[in-house]
């Protein structure tokens, strides 16, 4: 390794790295706007300025950038010395000449990059006397706000927009000191990334719109280690809460699962907490079907009623978490219990966990999926699917640039001359969808078949990488791009519909595999717990559409609305077959309206939760705050459930970590997911984590208009986090448990790498989550028919789901400013299909009873309509099945907005 | 009087020269002669012996710049040859003349360059405003091609090179070769980081050498004439004829091809007739609005790359702007660093935000409103911006070099400016 010698002192480095990153990593403080460590150097902002000596008897040096500085054996620099930190105050000063001083007023405010490395550079009295430029800002939607005249012109926004997340309407517009980073005209930016802007530009020119309006700062937020419950992905995050209401959803850091980014679904949907629509106290339908609230005692004495004796039946849920769905397969029997997922999903997951379990390629993390250097995407609109992952993709395409790079000795932090070298050179991404999707622009081959010929294909393609069979269709081409490929990746999902589709996927990933390929193989999960679901009930489980035969006497339904799982008149039917129905959730919906007993649950924010994502990595969620008025975590409901009941197995139990304790024995799974995160014992320095900063204020002042005697904080007897600002926040504290990001002089999130081992590495205490699949048998999977290939029907439509990013999840759609961003259910045509119905884009067309928005799509295969799956008009209709289609007689046509009305509306 | 062959076909009346006429006085001779035996390995050893320097500023080796670009065991794909066309330096007229006196000189040097090179693509990057001569380009190219000058299988060599003109969108910056690379790639003309070089990885990705456009027209004679040739016809140490130029409150600003090492009196006085009476030289920029300030007691240097460095200042692109006496220095250096802070690209932070503070800080001691701290903070950014490698690309270091050598020599007049409160030259017209 090299040895530099810094301000005197010499200092082992990593090889290959550039100045900054190493002085990052040796702790030494170097100011920096326009490096990032997810997206490498550039030397725009010329803020990390080191002078750098040719040999020790070279005293006049000259100013090199640290970032764009590689670190050789014998390198000699000065960074604290009086030349290099003048220069590094200039720029600072220079930065300022534009930049308001409106810090008290900023959303940025507190945690600002530019607050701290302007007091990092020790700059102190402006000498500009000049005007300051204003711009006029612009509206970019329900979710960014845009403050342009903060803007210190780093190009960390659209680096990050453009050139990592491949957005196209964010740009640098103009030139010299009038750079202007914005849209073309004004409108919602259209990347599904864009949230990260949040984070990712060192200033408040893009700050949270949801938090902008309902503000607080970072200092006085409380936040927790929390688990994304968006999509299937797991990524990591921190909430921040303050007066009970979610005021935002930052990234948390994991090396292995979403690094530094998350998605907008994922960043803006957790605010569904926050709904009017949320259950406060247990309530209990009375004779003339009103639901009243009950008292503790009440509620206490109604559940011993209804469930002492009785026969009990359960369904869980793919978005509960794996400890509630435990105890209620346990309280009610394995055999009497319902994942929850709807039927087809049901087997489907199974079907996916069999092959990741069984397989001998390899099931990556997201991080190994960006290592990936060819793809081949089977059936998933990714980026509406698993949005992180489609950014994984994005990064895996480079793999290309970064390959003739080395050639160059290019480093990989070189990020404008890769890219430059590159252009638009990537390493093969095919992608078999239905329709268009989100990633065909940067893919080498999309073709666009309905599931059963996309299974076909699969097949195909499996069969041509074994060598048992030939062609010079697009099945030889995809084969050959990943017989060359090193690290080839196999990725699907159940979002098609096909089990025929995730069977082909697992042959040729086992094929590349015999083929002496490392090859990878990823599916998909649609929802946060789903494959944790899958493992729950991998040995015994009992479909949905069976209930209705069980002789139950109380169906518990955890955490789900079943009209999204079962068709209404089986929902109604297993009403009427089940007297009593005991509904746990957190908001109004449905199902819950059919409940004899309505329990309220504590939101995800709220609530101690371990997670499985789609990787099979449990991870541990903590709440951010307690649960206000009489919510609580489902898996006390649980407890009180089974007490009521009777259940001497479940009555040991008195805190979370018990679950585990009590029930694991030794099932690998059950353990696993008790050790997903330290226990509640886990001390730092003696002493709890805490999840407010030491900053905290108005403890005593928050109540006062309640009460003016401050209220004792709530104890967290269930984890080693604190309701409090007191105990041990040191930098080495596990992933698992990081609660906040902050270091002496870094109140941004760029204090991360003071958490870090090495610059964009692991954390330096142990990482966060636990994979389980690798030590688990599960049986494997029976192959499944492959279908008969497409056919189109003469007066019938093939039905294929269309996932939405923002819609198609049940809770996230309900987020701030998401609700704006969902849009109408909408049925997707080819465009001469249509004009056979007769139907013109924006018309109203019925399938099923659903009234539904009609968008012409030319990439529809003819013969098939997409649909909005997960909406509520959506709900009855299913991928596969034939449907006609009618012209809506009354339909209202969407009024056309233009950019400055939806301005005016916000 | 020695041979000029740069503008040997350059008509009083400045008409342009067309492919018969060019052919007739002995064009396309030196490509006719590369083409018939000498291999791109023997071109690139005859220029690198001529010691031929870029004309466009600064006067690197070309025969050295050639050899960087990767010759065997290049991954397959193009390679490419620019002509800097895009000539923005203010007071400079010279590639101009080139361009609309002589276009087939200008060809004929492109294809020598991409043949030794190995280019397939050649590009010529034209300022936009040069209308005319890119619209006799276009002519040229085409007729070139019609005698297989240009196109496949060049004279029957196995040789062949595409030659396109490509009109800038007007902007100083795209005369720094990286930036003209990304603006040719069609993104905002930002400079790129070196290394890596143009040579290894330039447009497209592609090995790629950007020449200015007299640099290229030198390459035909070169190649035809040889390398001694060439040397015979500097007076000094640098090799070859220069095109030079004069503007300002002379009597016949113009521009004039002259043996390099000539020197700045001949330039000024003999071709450019002295200064117009009633004005006095007060200094000059001796290579255009990007260089050090010289003064009289300099008059009497050639004009060659090391000696122009050595008393202050580049010789740059060898046109110079005169400062008369009458004439307030720091409004001319103001003039030129607006125009610099205009024309940044606004990608990197000194360049962006410290020159427009410059201006402004120049504006203020030129309206009368200046403090004697204003000069500290002139100073304190000249170190901050005036050095190579403090900012991304060096037209900010460019542009602070007449404001540095104007502190040096005329620090009294901006002096008088702070005491006076008012602009002294004000009175003075």
């Amino acid at each position: 390794m090299p040895v530099i010698k810094v301000d005197g002192k010499d200092y082992e480095v990593a090889e290959g790295g550039n100045l900054l990153e190493s002085c990052l990593g040796l702790g030494l403080d170097l100011p920096y706007f326009c490096w990032h460590p997810a997206m490498g150097s550039i030397g725009a902002c010329r803020q990390c300025a080191v002078v750098q000596y040719q040999n020790e008897e070279d005293t006049r040096g000259r100013i090199v950038m640290a970032c764009m500085t590689p670190v050789t054996d014998g390198a000699i620099f000065d960074l604290s010395g009086e030349r290099a930190s003048g220069f590094r105050q200039t720029v600072v000063e220079s930065l300022m000449v534009d930049h308001p001083h409106d810090c008290p007023v900023c959303a940025e405010g507190g945690e600002c990059h530019l607050q701290d490395m302007t007091v990092m550079t020790g700059h102190r009295d402006r000498h500009y006397r000049g005007t300051k430029k204003t711009y006029r800002n612009q509206y970019l939607g329900p979710l960014i706000h845009h403050e342009m005249n903060r803007c210190i012109t780093c190009y960390r926004c659209t680096r990050f927009y453009r050139d990592y997340a491949g957005g196209t309407d964010l740009a640098a517009l103009a030139a010299h000191d009038h750079v202007y980073f914005g849209r073309h005209r004004e409108g919602t930016l259209e990347s599904p990334f864009a949230g990260n802007l949040v984070e990712v530009c060192p200033t408040g020119v893009f700050t949270d719109k949801s938090l902008v309006h309902d503000y607080t700062r970072k200092w006085d937020l409380q936040s927790a280690p929390s688990v994304c419950t968006s999509c299937g992905v797991g990524c990591n995050t921190l909430p921040g809460e303050r007066y009970g209401r979610l005021k935002r959803i930052h990234n948390r850091y994991n090396p292995a699962v979403n690094g530094y980014f998350l998605c907008d679904r994922g960043r803006f949907g957790g605010t569904h907490v926050n709904a009017e629509s949320r259950i406060d106290f247990p309530a209990q339908r009375d004779s003339e079907g009103r639901f009243q609230a009950l008292t503790d005692e009440a509620c206490a004495r109604a559940l011993r009623d209804r469930l002492q004796g009785k026969r009990l039946a359960g369904i869980g849920s793919p978005r509960a978490g794996a400890e509630a769905n435990l105890l209620l397969q346990r309280l009610v029997g394995a055999e009497n219990y319902a994942s929850g997922m709807a039927d087809d999903e049901h087997a489907l997951m199974q079907r996916a966990l069999a092959h990741l379990v069984n397989s001998t390629a390899h099931n990556p993390s997201l991080r190994e999926i960006e290592s990936a250097d060819a793809v081949l995407l089977l059936g998933e609109d990714l980026t509406h699917t698993a949005a992180r992952t489609a950014l994984a993709l994005r990064q895996a395409v480079r793999n290309e640039a970064h390959r003739l790079a080395e050639e160059l000795r290019l480093a990989p932090w070189q990020d404008a001359a890769i890219r430059n070298l590159a252009q638009d050179r990537r390493s093969p991404l095919h992608v078999v969808c239905a329709g268009s999707t989100d990633l065909d622009d940067i893919a080498a081959g999309h073709y666009r078949l309905v599931a059963a010929d996309q299974a076909r294909l699969a097949s195909d393609i499996a069969a041509i990488i074994r060598g048992e069979a030939r062609s010079d269709g697009a099945a030889a081409r995809i084969a050959a791009d990943l017989l060359a490929a090193e690290r080839p990746l196999v990725l699907s999902g159940p979002g098609a519909g096909s089990a025929a589709l995730l069977d082909g996927a697992a042959a040729i990933a086992e094929a590349l595999v015999a083929a002496g390929k490392a090859a990878m193989l990823s599916f998909t999960a649609a929802e946060c717990n789903s494959m944790g679901q899958a493992l729950l009930c991998r040995d015994s489980h009992i479909a949905l559409a069976a209930l209705a035969s069980t002789d139950a006497e109380v169906l518990i339904i955890l955490e789900n609305d079943l009209l999204r799982r079962l068709p209404m008149a089986s929902v109604e039917a297993l009403r009427a077959r089940i007297p009593t129905w005991i509904g746990i959730d957190c908001l109004e919906n449905d199902t819950l309206a059919r409940c004899d007993l309505v329990l309220p649950a504590a939101a995800f924010t709220e609530t101690e939760a371990t997670y499985i994502n789609q990787e099979g990595r449990a991870q541990r969620a903590f709440p951010t705050h307690p649960p206000a008025e009489a919510r609580r975590p489902a898996w006390r409901w649980l407890l009180d459930l089974a007490r009521a009941a009777g259940d001497r197995t479940l009555s040991g139990i008195g805190h979370f970590d018990d679950i585990g304790v009590t029930l694991a024995g030794e099932d690998p799974l059950l353990q696993g997911i008790a050790s997903a995160a330290p226990d509640h014992s886990f001390r730092s320095r003696g002493l709890k984590i805490p999840r407010q900063p030491h900053r905290y204020s108005g403890r005593t002042a928050m109540r006062a208009d309640v009460s003016v005697h401050e209220p004792r904080q709530t104890d967290d007897a269930d984890s080693a986090l604190a309701f409090s600002m007191e105990g041990s926040a040191t930098t080495d504290r596990p992933g698992a448990l990081l609660s906040y990001v902050w270091s002496p002089g870094w109140n941004s999130n760029q204090s991360l790498h003071k958490f870090q081992s090495e610059i964009g590495g692991a954390l330096r205490g142990e990482g966060s989550g636990l994979r389980l699949l690798d030590s688990l048998a599960v049986a494997a999977a029976t192959p499944a028919p492959l279908p008969e290939a497409f056919s189109r029907r003469e007066q019938e439509w093939l039905l294929q789901a269309r996932h939405h990013l923002f819609g198609s999840d049940e809770l996230s759609r309900l987020g701030s400013g998401i609700e704006a961003l969902t849009g109408r259910a909408a049925i997707y045509l080819h465009p001469e299909d249509a004009s056979r119905l007769g139907l013109e884009a924006g018309d109203g067309a019925v399938i099923a009873g659903a009234a539904l928005e009609v968008r012409l799509d030319p990439s529809q295969v003819p013969g098939s309509a997409g649909f909005s799956t997960g909406y509520p008009e959506t709900l009855a209709l299913r991928s596969g099945e034939w449907v006609n289609i009618d012209v809506a007689s009354d339909w209202q046509r969407q009024p056309e907005l233009i950019g400055s009305d939806r301005g005016a509306a916000s | 009087m020695s041979e000029l062959p740069l503008t040997r076909n350059v008509r009083p009346d400045r008409s342009p020269t067309d492919l018969a006429a060019y052919e007739a006085n002995g064009g396309y001779q030196g490509l006719r002669r590369a083409m018939a035996g000498m291999s791109p390995a023997d071109c690139l050893e005859v220029v690198k012996d001529s010691n031929l320097r870029g004309r466009g500023g600064a006067g690197f080796p070309t025969g050295m710049k050639w050899s960087f670009v990767p010759m065997e065991n290049v991954s397959p794909g193009h390679k490419y040859l620019i002509c800097n066309a895009d000539e923005m330096e203010p007071g400079t007229f010279k590639d101009r003349m080139l361009l609309e006196c002589d276009p087939h000189q200008l060809i004929e040097g492109m294809i020598l360059a991409a043949y030794t090179i190995g280019a397939d693509v050649a590009y010529i990057f034209i300022r936009a405003e040069y209308l005319k001569a890119a619209r006799l380009l276009r002519e040229a190219i085409a007729e070139a091609k019609i005698r297989n000058y240009l196109g496949h299988d060049i004279l029957g060599s196995g040789y062949s090179l595409a030659m396109h003109v490509h009109a800038s969108a007007g902007r100083y910056i795209c005369g720094e070769e990286t930036a003209l690379i990304s603006s040719l790639e069609g993104k905002r003309a930002n400079p790129r980081a070196k290394p890596p070089f143009p040579q290894v990885s330039g447009l497209w990705g592609r090995p790629t050498i950007v020449n200015n456009v007299e640099t290229l027209c030198n390459i035909p004679h070169i190649i035809e004439r040889g390398p001694e040739w060439f040397a015979s016809l500097g007076r000094g140490d640098d090799a070859g004829t220069k095109l030079f130029g004069v503007s300002g409150r002379v009597n016949n600003p113009g521009c004039w091809e002259m043996p390099m090492g000539t020197t700045i009196r001949e330039i000024l006085e003999d071709k450019a007739g002295g200064m117009v009476a009633g004005y006095g030289l007060k200094g000059f920029l001796p290579g255009g609005g990007s260089t050090d300030f010289l003064v009289e007691e300099h008059l009497d240097l050639p004009m060659e790359y090391e000696t122009i460095g050595k008393a202050g200042s580049r010789m740059g692109t060898g046109t110079m702007i005169v400062l008369d006496d009458k004439t307030c220095p720091v409004g001319f250096v103001k003039n030129l660093i607006e125009f610099f802070a205009q024309e940044s690209c606004g990608f990197c932070t000194p360049c962006r935000d410290g020159l427009p503070w410059n201006a402004q800080v120049l504006d203020d001691i030129e309206e009368g409103r200046g403090t004697p701290e204003d000069l500290d903070t002139l100073e304190q950014h000249i170190s901050y911006i005036g050095a190579i490698g403090n900012t991304h690309c060096a037209l900010a270091p460019g542009a602070m070099e007449p404001l540095q050598s104007a502190l040096k020599y005329f620090r009294e007049d901006f002096q008088r400016h702070i005491d006076g409160g008012a602009c002294p030259y004000r009175e003075a017209h």
